[in-house]
């Protein structure tokens, strides 16, 4: 039997397992069922009661739970402090696959895991399949324009996997959470947390958004992204934006996708005013569906949309936002 | 401040593609990524400031000194091509050690690397690199100031939420990201200057690294098939007046169970 797939779990600002978490944990135990070993999740965080009441909402997905508590987490940059702990109980259980959602805190802890281990890392998983008694990673490359397929040639690996690699399915019955206490020999310097700060109005996360409403520079200027924002609301979806808009100040890097900005794959993407270059299709053309909004129809976005509506965005937008109003009422 | 920043050379978007063995073709036009020429234009502004100059290092194929060229120009003091043919196929892991050996040779008080890379996207290479060096490790950038007393960094980490400011002795790794500034045009005395500045060619042998540790050949992963991803149909075009279009927009996304 291979070693025991894993699942870490990051947790959101209330303490509880995030979307990308639940995801990474619904992939592990298909994976685990496959390949005929055992699936964990492994929680780690500050504090022993909040690493017991994300462990029992992690255990919703998998049979068996590990809880570390770091108190060093608290005050400082998890990464450094998580990595220690995590390395230690790697080595002493030897999961033959350490799962690892790609979201920024995955990507620092997953490096700073495998500079410990001295380990392989597989980046980029948009799905990970057990064939041939191995993970085998499909990764979309050059922003989409190319699907490849990766074997590991060595036995234990840690994998990022992207948002979307799978739907979040809570298994048959909750599994058993145990607290573990690693016995940590490495240190990393320790990066102190000076002060947290709230953005002003902090607009829904872009990550792992299911639907997502992104304007460009169609828009007109910062205001336009207010017919942007009711439709995203209409949708129960995020705002997006492109890096133009974003250097322009209209609105959040926080929501720009693209090269520079985020790498997005929701199921329904609304392009409005968005012409469609390079850099902002690198980051988006994976989507579900691609439903345009623009005046030019010959802008490049037409190539890679499934619907384009040419017109006014100021006259289809509204409109669109109040009869989809209509629809829910 | 004596800062190293990391520049790596990628694919022009757009136009990147694979070897008939299966690895990035380099051999085409390349570039600086996207976000390491804004840590550039942040570590040139903090020298600016503060003193110190600028060291360019990258690891790529001969072609990657055009985008230590264009970092010269800026304003960056010399620079560091490490390149071998051995290193051609490189995976992560062989990066980052190589890189790290680079690093050890350098009297730095800041290594800067921009966040997650256009041609691979791992993103895990500035965390990597951090452990291996032992540095503290400050990610996701959007301002870079040193602490009060100078001996320190302190550094804005980009959140879903907003940020934390996050504060490390010197020296310390950080990774940065666009908000940082746009960077700078070279000016015509930048690009001048830049051709009797130094860039220095380290290979395997000069940093004691053995070539079967690092290449295609030791990389922890293999590319076994590609693909195109399947083609969407073809967009269907609505040119109706907006209540029309609105109507097949919403009849669109029903059909398809988006709403």
């Amino acid at each position: 039997m291979p070693g025991a797939i894993w699942a870490i779990a990051e947790l959101d600002d209330d303490g509880q397992p995030t979307r990308l978490a639940q995801e990474v944990a619904t992939l592990a135990r298909g994976l685990a069922g496959t390949a005929g070993t055992d699936a964990a999740g492994v929680v780690l965080g500050a504090g022993e009661a909040t690493v017991q009441a994300a462990g029992t909402a992690l255990a919703a997905y998998l049979p068996v739970v590990l809880t570390v508590d770091v108190p060093a987490a608290a005050g400082h940059a998890t990464a450094a402090a998580f990595a220690p702990a995590l390395a230690a109980l790697v080595l002493d259980r030897k999961p033959a696959a350490v799962l690892v959602g790609a979201s920024p805190d995955g990507k620092d802890l997953a490096g700073a895991l495998a500079a410990l281990l001295d380990r392989v890392v597989l980046v980029n998983a948009a799905a990970v399949r057990w064939t041939d008694g191995a993970p085998r990673v499909e990764m979309s490359t050059f922003g989409g324009r190319l699907v490849t397929q990766s074997l590991p040639t060595v036995d234990e690996v840690l994998i990022l996997v992207r948002p979307g690699s799978t739907t979040a399915e809570p298994a048959a019955r909750p599994g058993v959470v145990t607290a573990v206490t690693p016995a940590v020999t490495d240190a990393l310097p320790l990066v102190r947390v000076v002060e947290r700060v709230a953005a002003e109005a902090a607009a829904a996360s872009i990550d792992d958004a299911r639907i997502i409403v992104a304007g460009g520079r169609g828009v007109g200027g910062p205001d336009g992204f207010g017919v942007i924002r009711d439709l995203a609301d209409a949708l129960g979806g995020a705002v997006g934006a492109t890096r133009a808009v974003v250097d322009a100040g209209w609105i959040a890097y926080s929501q720009q996708i693209g090269q520079t900005g985020k790498i997005v794959k929701p199921a329904l993407y609304m392009a409005v005013g968005i012409s469609g270059a390079i850099q902002h299709k690198v980051g988006m053309q994976t989507s579900g569906t691609i439903v345009a909004i623009n005046r030019d129809p010959d802008a490049p976005i037409v190539e890679f949309a499934d619907l384009v509506v040419i017109g006014d965005l100021f006259e289809i937008v509204p409109r669109l936002t109040a009869a989809l109003r209509a629809r829910q009422a | 401040m004596r800062i190293v920043v990391l520049v790596k050379a990628v694919p022009i978007v757009g136009n990147e593609r694979l070897g008939d063995d299966h690895r990035v073709d380099r051999a085409g036009g390349l570039e600086a990524n996207g976000n390491d020429e804004y840590t550039l234009e942040a570590a040139l502004k903090l020298t600016e400031a503060h003193g110190g100059d600028v060291t360019l290092l990258t690891m790529g194929p001969p072609p990657a000194a055009e985008a230590l060229r264009k970092g010269l120009a800026m304003g960056a003091a010399r620079a560091v091509h490490v390149s071998d043919p051995a290193l051609a196929g490189s995976d992560a892991r062989a990066t980052a050690t190589v890189l790290a050996a680079a690093l050890r040779r350098l009297e730095y008080d800041l290594v800067f690397v921009g966040a997650d890379t256009s041609d691979g996207l791992g993103g895990v290479i500035a965390p990597w690199l951090a452990a291996l060096l032992g540095l503290p490790y400050l990610s996701y950038g959007s301002r870079i100031e040193p602490g009060p007393d100078g001996t320190t960094i302190q550094v804005r980490r980009l959140g879903a939420r907003g940020y934390d400011l996050l504060e490390a002795p010197l020296p310390a790794l950080v990774m940065g990201t666009q908000v940082l500034g746009e960077p700078r045009y070279p000016s015509l005395r930048g690009i001048m200057q830049a051709r009797s500045k130094e860039i220095a060619g380290w290979s395997l042998a000069d940093l004691g690294i053995a070539p079967e540790t690092v290449g295609a050949g030791a990389a922890g992963s293999r590319v076994t098939s590609t693909a195109l991803p399947p083609p969407r149909a073809g967009a269907t075009i609505v040119r109706d007046a907006p209540d029309a279009a609105v109507a097949q927009v919403v009849d669109f996304l029903a059909a398809r169970r988006l709403i």
